[in-house]
């Protein structure tokens, strides 16, 4: 039943994740989601953290989920989904159920980079076997975009705005693909919606693994990137072949990049269409636009060293 | 045939949980509640539960866990004490909100700041409003006895809650009494096998769990939260009944001791009730006329029963080992709300006592029934509220 990755096959299997959401169009998160499930060839159940994708998609009386679907709170999808994974270990073991099931996780970048750090750390370390899948767009989208640690740095937030002294965040993001990684689980990654086929592979790859798996998925948000509704994709490729969100996974402690651009662009291309970074092409912020591209540059050079060493 | 054991209440209790089988425990430690689920893991590791424990990093995942998997399909367990109490706080409301039938032993304790680790009720009266039954212990025994009907109270078809069971950090969960284990296969065949109430492993019928409702149903929904605690009181009654066939003990909504002709009353929970009823007997020697009520079903609270068994009496003194800062104690006000429904009223004083595991003593009782004495006859209230036991 296995499904392969070509756009015909694809077409016939059924959206998990149906229409009549009421994400905003244009938002990265649910065309994410849809991606991860078709990538998904098994019965599978989910949690989510509170956040835009799930006050949008379970509306009483309504469910955008086909699947088993649990929402608790904000900081503890992976918590929440660790005791539906054990309860189905212990019935399984005892013999009350027999079926194959996948356990995924889905929540934002607030709900897995800050708050739900600590449940994310915890479920990684028991050894659940889940996928953590995290849509990162950058910001607390939900309540109004507000900064994360995944917010980039020199970004315009509700909480850090630009202003006449300060130009927007000051602070760089917190690099938890990485994070993930040194919690030496078989497989973390890092995925672009705009490289469909290789974050699809990379989701069946790490159903593949038993034990605790790591995604983190770039997914545009044009009400707090201030960008245009049909720029998701676009934006997401910028990202990717500014080497902003390089595409690359950490097979049991093993680097390796899965996509590097032929023509890596500069950063202020991917920062140019989003108003959140508008202020930095004023002459004064000059300086922070060529922190932000060196700070770019660093971390692609550190990546491709540990990929060539194989570390 | 009943076993007579000398147990420590956490390992009483540990027993109860063990006997119901779960599917699932969460284990976090904290002081005093640590050594129940230590010996938990104890069973588990030798094969005496088929119990699949997750040992969480927080109790505020401990919770998380405690819901996704009962939301899963099965028996689940967890325990705490104080902070970690504390720290579930959020998401015991929603364990309660989803009517998740999880089991939960709190061992009680002060809560910080200071720091402090002896028994106090603040943990579990600070979670009064969260939705969860609540049912009290005075010894081993009685959380034992607690622990085993709970989950036939909270997994009942028409409750589907979960439930809290108290008993009193170091004086009941460290010390060793004499008491009586049931058999394993009349507990099981007491507690019955669980039964599955729209559980999301059933992947034939998807549901979705923890929906947003806002202002057009959520009212409602909440009420029906209200309602379903309105059947408590007769289920925990049945299960008693039940319970009391097998085990010749009897449970109820609240215990009566030499209450029907007392003119003065303590109301008081938990261990300190035993010590009272001792300083009840003593005045009863001296042809006082005094009497105890030990609440045991807390939440919900049994208003007409408390008010009922309180009517004839002419002063009560409710103690309280937890203070709501600025009001009353919390057993207090339950206690007033229930008495205010008479048209002839005892006086009522509120002694605040025994914070952070400060000893409580015989001669604090029979303080206190001596100052119900001077009230019942004078009619004259010195002090609604006060503390006593402290350094002045
Ligand atoms: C404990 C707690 N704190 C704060 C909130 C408020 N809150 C709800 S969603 C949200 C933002 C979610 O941000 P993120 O996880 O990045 O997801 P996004 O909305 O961006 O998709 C916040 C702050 C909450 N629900 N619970
Ligand atoms: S605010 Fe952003 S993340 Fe939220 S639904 Fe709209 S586009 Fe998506
Ligand atoms: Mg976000």
């Amino acid at each position: 039943m296995a499904t392969g990755l070509t756009l015909k096959e694809l077409s016939k299997k059924e959206d998990r994740f149906t229409h009549g959401h009421r994400m905003c169009s244009g938002c990265g998160a649910p065309t994410v989601v849809k991606m991860v499930l078709l990538a998904t060839d098994y019965p599978v159940i989910a949690s989510n953290a509170t956040g835009c994708l799930e006050v949008s998609s379970c509306i009483s009386e309504y469910t955008a989920w086909k699947i088993p679907w649990i929402h608790t709170a904000f900081e503890n999808a992976a918590a929440t989904i660790s005791g539906v994974e054990t309860m189905y270990r212990s019935l399984k073991k005892q013999g009350k159920i027999d079926k194959d099931i996948k356990f995924i996780a889905f929540g934002g970048d607030g709900g897995t980079y800050d708050i739900g750090f600590q449940s994310l750390s915890g479920a990684m370390e028991r050894g659940h076997d889940m996928l953590y899948v995290c849509y990162d767009n950058g910001a607390y989208m939900n309540t109004g975009i507000q900064r994360s640690s995944a917010t980039p740095l020199g970004a315009d937030t509700t909480t850090c705005p630009a202003g006449d002294v300060i130009p927007g965040k000051l602070r760089s993001r917190k690099n938890l693909t990485k994070i993930m990684g040194a919690h030496n689980i078989p497989y973390a990654a890092q995925a672009s919606p705009s490289h469909w086929m290789d974050l699809m592979k990379k989701v069946k790859k790490a159903h593949e693994f038993i034990g605790p798996k790591f995604m983190n998925i770039l997914a545009p948000c044009n009400r707090g990137w201030r960008s245009q509704t049909n720029d998701s994709i676009t934006l997401s490729k910028l990202a990717v072949n500014s080497c902003y969100w390089p595409l690359y996974e950490i097979e049991d402690g093993v680097t390796k990049i899965t996509y590097t651009p032929k023509d890596k662009v500069p950063v202020a291309d991917f920062m140019k269409p989003q108003g959140r970074f508008k202020h930095l092409f004023a002459p004064a912020n000059e300086w922070l636009l060529k922190k932000v591209q060196e700070e770019v540059d660093k971390e692609w050079e550190k990546l491709k060293k540990q990929a060539e060493c194989g570390c | 045939m009943a076993k007579i054991v000398a147990v420590t209440g956490n390992e009483a209790v540990a027993n109860a949980l063990r006997q119901a089988s779960p599917d699932v425990c969460a284990i976090y430690p904290i002081t005093p509640q640590t050594d129940m689920m230590q010996k938990y893991a104890s069973f588990i590791a030798n094969g005496k539960v088929s119990t699949e424990p997750i040992l969480v990093e927080s109790e505020h995942s401990s919770m998380s866990a405690c819901i996704g998997a009962s939301a899963a399909g099965g028996r689940v367990i967890t325990a705490t004490s104080s902070q970690g109490l504390a720290l579930m706080w959020e998401m015991l409301h929603i364990a309660s909100g989803d009517r998740l039938p999880i089991i939960m032993p709190v061992v009680n304790r002060a809560l910080s700041a200071p720091l402090n680790i002896h028994g106090d009720h603040s943990d579990a009266m600070g979670a009064r409003d969260t939705g969860w039954i609540q049912i009290w212990s005075e010894n081993a025994q009685d959380a034992y006895d607690n622990t085993i009907q709970a989950f036939r109270i909270g997994e009942h078809m028409d409750i589907r809650l979960p439930v809290m069971v108290c008993l009193d950090g170091f004086i009941i969960s460290h010390s060793i009494e004499r008491m009586e284990y049931l058999e394993d296969a009349e507990v099981k065949n007491f507690v019955g096998e669980f039964k599955n109430f729209l559980p999301l492993l059933d992947l034939d019928k998807p549901k979705s769990y923890g929906p947003l409702i806002l202002t057009d149903y959520y009212h409602e929904y909440k009420r029906a939260q209200h309602e379903v605690m309105t059947k408590v009181k007769n289920v925990v009654l049945d299960v008693a009944k039940d319970f009391e066939k097998m085990s010749g003990r009897k449970y109820g909504l609240f215990e009566s001791y030499r209450l029907d002709d007392a003119d003065i009353a303590l109301v008081i929970l938990n261990s300190a009730a035993g010590t009272s009823k001792d300083v009840i007997d003593s005045f009863r020697n001296k042809g006082i006329k005094a009497g105890l009520l030990k609440p045991r079903l807390f939440r919900p609270f049994p208003y007409e029963e408390v008010a009922e068994a309180l009517k004839n009496t002419k002063a009560v003194c409710v103690m309280d080992r937890a203070d709501s800062f600025g009001g009353y104690g919390p057993m207090f006000m339950e206690i007033s709300s229930a008495l205010y429904q008479l048209k002839e009223k005892p006086a009522l004083i509120n002694k605040i006592y025994g914070l952070g595991g400060r000893d409580y003593m015989p001669s604090h009782a029979e303080l206190v029934l001596n100052e119900l004495n001077e009230i019942a006859s004078s009619g004259k209230i010195r002090i609604v509220k006060e503390y006593i036991g402290v350094r002045e």
